[in-house]
């Protein structure tokens, strides 16, 4: 069983993430964590000092870190994106599409079911910021920019 | 008809085999009830009452015959023999085993169909107009864009854990057959300068807070629907209500945040959006629309009917309406024998059904939301031989729009959520209002009844709406009058303090006593109720 997942190349970031409160304060820290209810945006101008941020997931069935997950790496955000919390192992393939990166579940995970899980589709239907080409462009890459 | 190519296919197949291994994961007790139940739900399989109940998804309400060949041998073999057609176009299987489901999941795929996202909190199958592509009225086909979003949102990675439940209707004809405004998204195609485009009404919705969806953008151009759709969705996903599954729908947040505020919102999320690429280009939308030009139809035909059969003359002046092709017809199917159960069709009456639209509909059925089918595509000459065979299999109702084409919700019989049972109460106003000529003489009645305020029978809509509540113990049931899902959508209003079983089949025949009484000329039964309001209607019931 595996408690830490990580897709990066790099070392995970060991700082301890501040909340997103804490770090509007502190010039000198690089993780932050947010909360369901917290506007990602608010990082959107300091993206470039952050090397974590944490994406809390208190209930599995609460799914606003998706989108917060989203908008930082469509804004450009290339550092570490961490889904931690209450997250099973068959959400990790659309935590993976929206960006996230790497994974500290409260719960072990079998990292058999994990492989099988993220290897489940060949193909996806919407793009997003994974870099998957969605079936539409594979459809038509003549008239696509994927 | 839309037709799977290798892509859809292998996704489909993809799904039958993660839920056959999580279902593998939760007989063995790897994953607790908890952990599976959002699973087994993003695969349309609740536990109900008595059983799981499987929903298997018809998208935007169209099948081949071999399609719904299928759905008969999913109810002979996996259930008791039927299955029940529903208000979202599906059909769903109320004794369904948890062992049987990855292999019904199984036999679906074999024929392009399956069960995924028609329940969870995720954007669930896509509604339309059972008349797409055959009506007369329309601007354009609307199951080519249906069928888009049908695949933008199938897994989508970012909604698949929304506040509450997504549904989204596309039509593209003034007339509204599908209760679209009643949707947490309705989408209208209409014509400008030439090209179509989606109109959005958004946050329109039943259950305890029934609400009509506002317009909130007059024209997105087809190559910029799904940016638009996409933000719609990331408003709510972000800020819809979590704190209360009651308050969770889009209606909710459009009502609190003010609609301006929300297309505010949208908008700007809309700006962003439209900055990333998310589009398919239009060239996939036209190898959809492909698949759903219009078929060959023959030209020459005879207009000429038949109309000795005096039985057969009532069922084509109820069942049959216009189609666009010249010598050919739409033929609806009643679902609503007398005295039977809404939505409900035998494994024999679905294999009968998938025949005629082989044989005599340019093998296409359809489904619609007041639960019952079409056979869109029938010759003029043929009608008389199709009315023979329904009529002999028990399909040969001629209630369309009328008292008896009730819609109901399954009811505290199968449902755990409901407060009182539907069925019983649909089956006694059906036989009370049998008679075929006093059916008829009221005229066109749509009754909605719903076993509690979730309302699935869509008991606000209804131009006579019938809400089951418990009262201490006690079925009891409310009357609402005067709401519509049609193009002049409206919410019906209690008439005050509710009645018995048999009382509210009483109380019905009171209000449409006096609609008989009240009526000009050429008016429905809403149309009198409009005119005249609630208090004649109160008096005859309580005074």
């Amino acid at each position: 069983m595996v408690e830490f997942l990580s897709f990066r190349d790099d070392e995970p970031t060991q700082e301890p993430a501040v909340t997103l409160e804490a770090f509007a304060g502190q010039t000198n820290a690089t993780a932050v964590r947010i909360e369901p209810g917290e506007d990602a945006r608010e990082l959107l101008s300091v993206l470039d000092r952050l090397s974590l941020v944490e994406v809390n997931f208190p209930a599995f069935g609460d799914g606003r870190g998706y989108s917060a997950a989203r908008i930082l790496r469509e804004s450009g955000y290339t550092g570490e994106l961490r889904a931690v919390g209450d997250v099973l192992v068959d959400q990790l393939s659309a935590m993976r599409r929206c960006g996230f990166d790497s994974f500290k579940p409260n719960r072990p995970l079998d990292p058999a079911v994990v492989e099988a899980s993220l290897n489940r589709y060949a193909d996806v239907y919407s793009k997003t910021i994974d870099g998957r080409a969605p079936v539409w462009a594979k459809r038509h890459p003549e008239a696509s920019n994927v | 008809m839309y037709r799977y190519d290798q892509y859809d296919q292998e996704i489909v197949d993809a799904r039958v085999e993660e839920f056959r291994d999580q279902a593998r994961r939760r007989l063995s007790g790897e994953m607790t009830e908890e952990q599976f139940r959002p699973l087994r739900l993003m695969n349309g399989l609740y536990l109900q009452l008595h059983a799981y109940m499987l929903r298997v998804a018809v998208p935007y309400g169209t099948m081949s015959g071999k399609q719904m060949r299928m759905l008969g041998h999913i109810a002979r073999k996996y259930d008791k023999g039927y299955g029940h057609f529903t208000t979202r176009q599906n059909i769903q299987y109320n004794w369904i085993k948890l062992d049987d489901a990855a292999d019904i999941l199984a036999d679906l795929a074999s024929v392009e169909m399956h069960a995924i996202q028609t329940s969870g909190n995720c954007i669930r199958n896509i509604s339309s107009d059972q008349y797409a592509g055959v009506g007369a009225t329309e601007v354009a086909d609307p199951r080519p864009w249906a069928e888009l979003m049908r695949q933008w949102s199938s897994f989508h990675p970012e909604f698949t854990y929304l506040p509450r439940k997504f549904k989204i209707c596309v039509i593209a004809s003034p007339d509204d057959r599908a209760a679209m405004r009643l949707h947490d998204i309705g989408i209208e195609l209409v014509k400008r300068d030439g090209k179509v485009g989606a109109k959005f009404f958004a946050g329109g919705g039943m259950g305890r807070t029934p609400m009509i969806a506002p317009e909130i953008k007059d024209f997105v151009p087809e190559e910029e629907l799904i940016s638009y759709a996409e933000a719609c969705l990331r408003v709510y996903n972000r800020y819809g209500r979590r704190d209360n599954k009651y308050k969770a729908r889009i209606k909710i947040l459009v009502h609190e945040l003010g609609v301006e505020e929300y297309k505010r919102q949208v908008e700007e999320e809309f700006a962003h959006m439209k900055t990333l690429g998310i589009d398919p280009p239009v060239a996939e939308l036209d190898r959809i629309r492909a698949f759903f030009a219009d078929p060959a139809y023959e030209t020459g035909l005879s207009e000429e009917i038949d109309r000795t059969d005096p039985d057969f003359a009532l069922w084509l002046d109820t069942q049959v309406v216009a189609h666009k092709a010249p010598g050919y017809a739409i033929v609806n199917i009643s679902l609503k024998p007398i005295g039977g159960i809404a939505g409900d069709a035998s494994a024999e009456q679905i294999e009968l059904v998938a025949d005629l639209a082989e044989r005599y509909s340019l093998d296409e059925v359809r489904v619609t939301h007041a639960q019952n089918l079409v056979l869109p595509n029938v010759k003029k000459a043929d009608l008389y031989a199709v009315w023979q065979e329904l009529h002999a299999a028990g399909l040969g109702e001629a209630n369309l729009d009328l008292i008896t084409d009730i819609i109901a919700c399954p009811g505290l019989d199968y449902c755990s959520l409901a407060n009182a049972r539907s069925i019983p109460v649909a089956q006694k106003i059906s036989e009370r209002f049998a008679e075929a000529g006093r059916q008829r003489d009221l005229g066109e009645l749509k009754l909605k009844i719903s076993g509690c305020i979730n309302a699935c029978g869509h008991h606000h809509a209804g131009h006579i709406g019938i809400l089951g509540v418990d009262r201490r113990g006690v079925e009891n049931y409310q009357l609402l009058l005067g709401g519509s899902g049609a193009e002049d959508a409206s919410l019906g209003d209690i008439t005050g303090p509710g009645f018995s079983e048999d009382g509210v089949v009483d109380a019905i025949e009171k209000v449409t006593d006096l609609y008989v009484a009240q009526r000009e000329p050429g008016e429905r039964f809403l149309d009198t109720y409009r005119r005249i309001g609630m208090k004649p209607f109160k008096e005859v019931l309580y005074g």
